[in-house]
C-alpha cells in the first residue's frame, strides 16, 4: 500500500513537471534524435522561445515512424522493442491470450493493416511481422467514448494518455479503439510481472491501460522505450509531427509512409514504411 | 402501500423463496468475482463486453418497452389499458434495476462508479446513457406510485403527475436510442455501425416489453384472479405483432446492406450469427443454432398470432406461447446475437469466439431473479390495490 502510494507520488510528479516543462521536452525530443549523443546536454537548454513554437500553430504532436525496411527478416528485433516496453512499463506477462496484455507487439500484415491486405501480397508482407501499438490519434474514439475523462488527449504533446486512478473499467475505450491497443487488467497483474520497475506505477485490476509513448520517460530526456531498444537500427524515429524540422518530418516529406485504418479518420499518429 | 406485498399465500412465498435461491447463488457469484476479478468471467482482450451489457441492453428494451402501454392509455385515451399501464410502469422500474445491477456487475472497478458522475463528459455516451436510465427509473417511480395511490384513495391523480407521465414517454424512447448510440457510434466496428441500431432497438423492445406483460397478465389471471380483459390483451398482441415484424425487417435490411455491396466487415457478424464464418479454414459457428432458433421463434409466434386475428380466435394459451416464443425470439437476437455477434471479429481480424463461465452465468441468473423478484412485488401491490378498490 505504501509502495504504491510512493509510486503514485511520484509519477503524480513526473506528470505535472511533464505538463510544466513539456515545451522543453518537446525541443528535446526532436533534437536528440537528430543528435543522440548530445541528448543529455539537450536537456540542459530550454527551448528557444518562438525558434519552432511559432511555427507549429497547432502545438506539439507527437508521433512515431516504424521503418519495417530495417525490421525484415528480424523478428527477433521486434520482440527486443516489446520486451524493451513491457519491462520499462511493468507490464504483466500473462500467457493467455484471453487476459494478456500487451502495449507493443508484432502481428502479421494482414492483421496490422487489415483494409490493406489482398490476395497478392508481396514475400515480404507475407513473411514478416509488423509492430503494432496506441496510435495516439488525433481524433481518438476512445477518448471521445471515455465516461469519466480517465483515458484523455494531452493538450501539449498529442499524447493519449490514462488516468489509472479514475478508470472505473467499463471498457468502452476498447470498443471504441479500431487498432485493438488496450488492455485491459482481468486480474491481479502484480504476480505476473517478473521484475518490479520502482519508477512506473503497476495498475491494480480492473482499469484498462494502453502505450503511453513514455511520457514518463520523456520528461526525464530519454527517449521512449521501443526507439531506444532498436536504436541500433535506427528502425523507430519519435518527434514532433508539428515542427517541420524534426527528423520524422524530415523522413515524412521524404518517404511514402502508410497508417492502420486511416479511412477511419482517427488521425494516428504512427507511421509505417513497408 | 408496501405492506401490501408481505401478505400473500404459500405460493406466493415459494416463488419469492425460489427467486432468492438465484439471487443468493447470483451474490456468491458477484463476491467471486469482486474479490477475485473479472478473469472468472469469458470476457477477455478481444471480447471484453459480453453477458452483462448484452443482458442490459436487452433489458433497455423491455423497460422501453412499457411506453406501448402507456402511449395509448395517456395520450390515445385508450381506456382498455387503464388496468395494466401500471404493469407497464413496474416492469419498467424492474427492468431499469436490473440494467443498472447489469452495469455495476460489468465494471472492472465498481467502487468508482461514482466517477460518472464527479467527472461528466458529455462526449461520452454512456454518460448520457447514465442520465436517461437514471432519468426514466425516477419517473417511473413517481408515476407509477403517484397513480397507483390515488388510486387506492379513489381520487383522481393530481394534475401535476401528468408533466412527467407525459415527460415519460420521449424518455422511453430515449433510453433505447442512446443505448443504441453506445454502439452505432464506434468507427471499426462494422455490425454496429449502422444507423438502423436505434430503430432496430426500439422495434424489438416494443415486442419484447409488451410481450412480458402480456405473459404477466396471463399469469395472474390464473393465480391472482387479476383480468387485464380480452380487449387490451388483443391490442397488445396486434402491437407486438407490427413491433416485432418490423424488427425482422430492419435485420432483412442488414443483411441486404452487407451481401448486395459485398463489403466483407459488413457480412462477416450477420455470416458468423446465421451461416457461421469460415477462417483459416475453421467455421466459427457457436451461434448458428440460436440464431436460428430465433427466426422460427419469430415467425413462429407471428404465425400464430395471424392464425388467431384471422379466425377471430381467441385462446389464453394460444396467446401465451405466441408471446413466449417472441419474448425468447427477441432475446436471442438482442440479448446474444447483437453484442457477441458485433464482437466475434476483433479490429486485428482475428476471430474469436465467446464462451460464458459458471461464475458470470450464475451472476447473470441471479440479476435476473433479483428482477423477477422486484415485479413480483410490485405486481402484487399493484393487483392487491385494484382487488381492493373493486371490493
Amino acid at each position: 500500500m505504501d509502495m504504491q502510494r510512493r509510486n503514485f507520488l511520484k509519477i503524480a510528479g513526473v506528470t505535472a513537471l511533464a505538463g510544466i516543462s513539456a515545451p522543453v521536452v518537446v525541443n528535446l525530443t526532436s533534437s536528440a534524435l537528430a543528435s543522440s549523443d548530445q541528448g543529455q546536454t539537450a536537456v540542459a537548454h530550454p527551448a528557444p522561445s518562438g525558434a519552432h513554437g511559432e511555427d507549429a500553430p497547432q502545438g506539439v504532436r507527437l508521433g512515431l515512424l516504424i521503418d519495417m525496411r530495417k525490421l525484415y527478416g528480424h523478428p527477433e528485433l521486434l520482440d527486443k522493442a516489446t520486451a524493451a516496453c513491457h519491462k520499462v512499463h511493468n507490464v504483466p506477462k500473462i500467457d493467455n491470450k484471453k487476459s494478456e496484455i500487451k502495449w507493443i507487439w508484432k502481428t502479421p500484415f494482414a492483421n496490422a493493416f487489415t483494409d490493406q491486405s489482398n490476395n497478392h501480397a508481396s514475400k515480404t508482407a507475407r513473411e514478416n511481422d509488423f509492430l503494432v501499438l496506441c496510435n495516439h490519434c488525433d481524433e481518438p474514439p476512445c477518448v471521445r467514448v471515455c465516461p469519466t475523462k480517465a483515458t484523455f488527449k494531452d493538450k501539449k504533446t498529442g499524447i493519449v494518455a490514462m488516468d489509472y486512478h479514475r478508470c472505473i473499467g467499463c471498457r468502452f475505450c476498447m470498443m471504441g479503439c479500431p487498432y485493438g491497443a488496450r488492455s485491459f487488467n482481468w486480474m491481479d497483474p502484480q504476480p505476473f510481472i517478473k521484475e518490479l520497475n520502482p519508477n512506473f506505477p503497476a495498475r491494480m485490476r480492473g482499469v484498462v491501460e494502453k502505450c503511453n509513448f513514455c511520457g514518463e520517460r520523456l520528461v526525464l530526456g530519454k527517449e521512449p522505450a521501443c526507439v531506444e531498444a532498436l536504436k541500433e537500427v535506427g528502425a523507430i524515429v519519435f518527434g514532433d509531427l508539428n515542427d517541420p524540422q524534426s527528423e520524422i518530418r524530415r523522413i515524412l516529406d521524404k518517404e511514402h509512409t502508410i497508417q492502420r485504418q486511416a479511412a477511419l479518420g482517427t488521425k494516428p499518429s504512427v507511421f509505417y514504411i513497408v | 402501500m408496501i405492506e401490501k406485498a408481505l401478505k400473500g399465500n404459500s405460493n406466493y412465498w415459494m416463488w419469492l423463496a425460489f427467486l432468492s435461491a438465484f439471487i443468493a447463488v447470483g451474490g456468491i457469484c458477484y463476491l467471486r468475482q469482486f474479490l477475485y476479478g473479472m478473469h472468472l468471467t469469458g470476457m477477455g482482450r478481444d471480447l471484453s463486453w459480453g453477458l452483462y451489457i448484452s443482458q442490459f441492453t436487452f433489458l433497455v428494451g423491455v423497460a422501453a418497452g412499457g411506453l406501448m402501454l402507456v402511449l395509448p392509455y395517456y395520450i390515445h385515451n385508450y381506456k382498455a389499458f387503464g388496468r395494466i399501464t401500471i404493469l407497464g410502469e413496474f416492469l419498467a422500474i424492474a427492468s431499469i434495476v436490473m440494467c443498472l445491477m447489469f452495469i455495476m456487475a460489468d465494471i472492472g472497478q465498481p467502487l468508482r462508479g461514482l466517477n460518472m458522475i464527479l467527472h461528466p463528459t458529455p462526449n461520452s455516451m454512456l454518460f448520457w446513457d447514465m442520465v436517461v436510465l437514471l432519468g426514466y427509473l425516477g419517473l417511473n417511480v413517481i408515476c407509477g406510485w403517484v397513480i397507483l395511490t390515488a388510486e387506492r384513495k379513489q381520487v383522481k391523480p393530481p394534475k401535476w403527475v401528468y408533466f412527467f407521465v407525459y415527460l415519460s414517454l420521449p424518455f422511453a424512447v430515449s433510453i433505447h436510442t442512446v443505448t443504441a448510440m453506445l454502439y452505432c457510434g464506434l468507427p471499426g466496428r462494422h455490425f454496429w455501425l449502422s444507423a438502423i441500431t436505434a430503430p432496430r432497438f426500439l422495434a424489438s423492445a416494443f415486442a419484447a416489453g409488451p410481450a412480458l406483460i402480456v405473459i404477466a397478465c396471463l399469469v395472474m389471471k390464473r393465480i391472482a384472479h387479476f383480468d387485464a380483459g380480452q380487449e387490451a390483451i388483443k391490442k397488445l398482441t396486434t402491437i407486438i405483432m407490427y413491433a416485432a415484424l418490423i424488427n425482422a425487417f430492419f435485420v432483412g435490411l442488414e443483411f441486404f446492406v452487407g451481401w448486395y455491396s459485398n463489403i466483407p466487415g459488413h457480412k462477416h457478424s450477420l455470416e458468423y450469427l446465421f451461416f457461421g464464418l469460415e477462417h483459416h479454414g475453421h467455421v466459427y459457428n457457436n451461434l448458428v443454432p440460436f440464431m436460428w432458433t430465433s427466426v422460427f421463434f419469430c415467425f413462429g409466434g407471428l404465425a400464430l398470432f395471424g392464425y388467431m386475428k384471422i379466425k377471430d380466435a381467441f385462446n389464453d394459451a394460444w396467446v401465451g406461447i405466441g408471446c413466449l416464443m417472441i419474448f425468447i425470439a427477441l432475446w436471442l437476437d438482442k440479448g446474444l446475437g447483437f453484442v457477441m455477434g458485433g464482437l466475434v471479429v476483433n479490429p486485428l481480424d482475428e476471430i474469436v469466439e465467446y464462451y460464458p463461465t459458471a461464475n458470470e452465468i450464475g451472476i447473470t441468473l441471479g440479476i435476473w431473479a433479483t428482477g423477477f423478484f422486484l415485479v413480483t412485488v410490485l405486481y402484487k401491490i399493484a393487483i392487491k390495490v385494484e382487488h381492493e378498490v373493486e371490493g
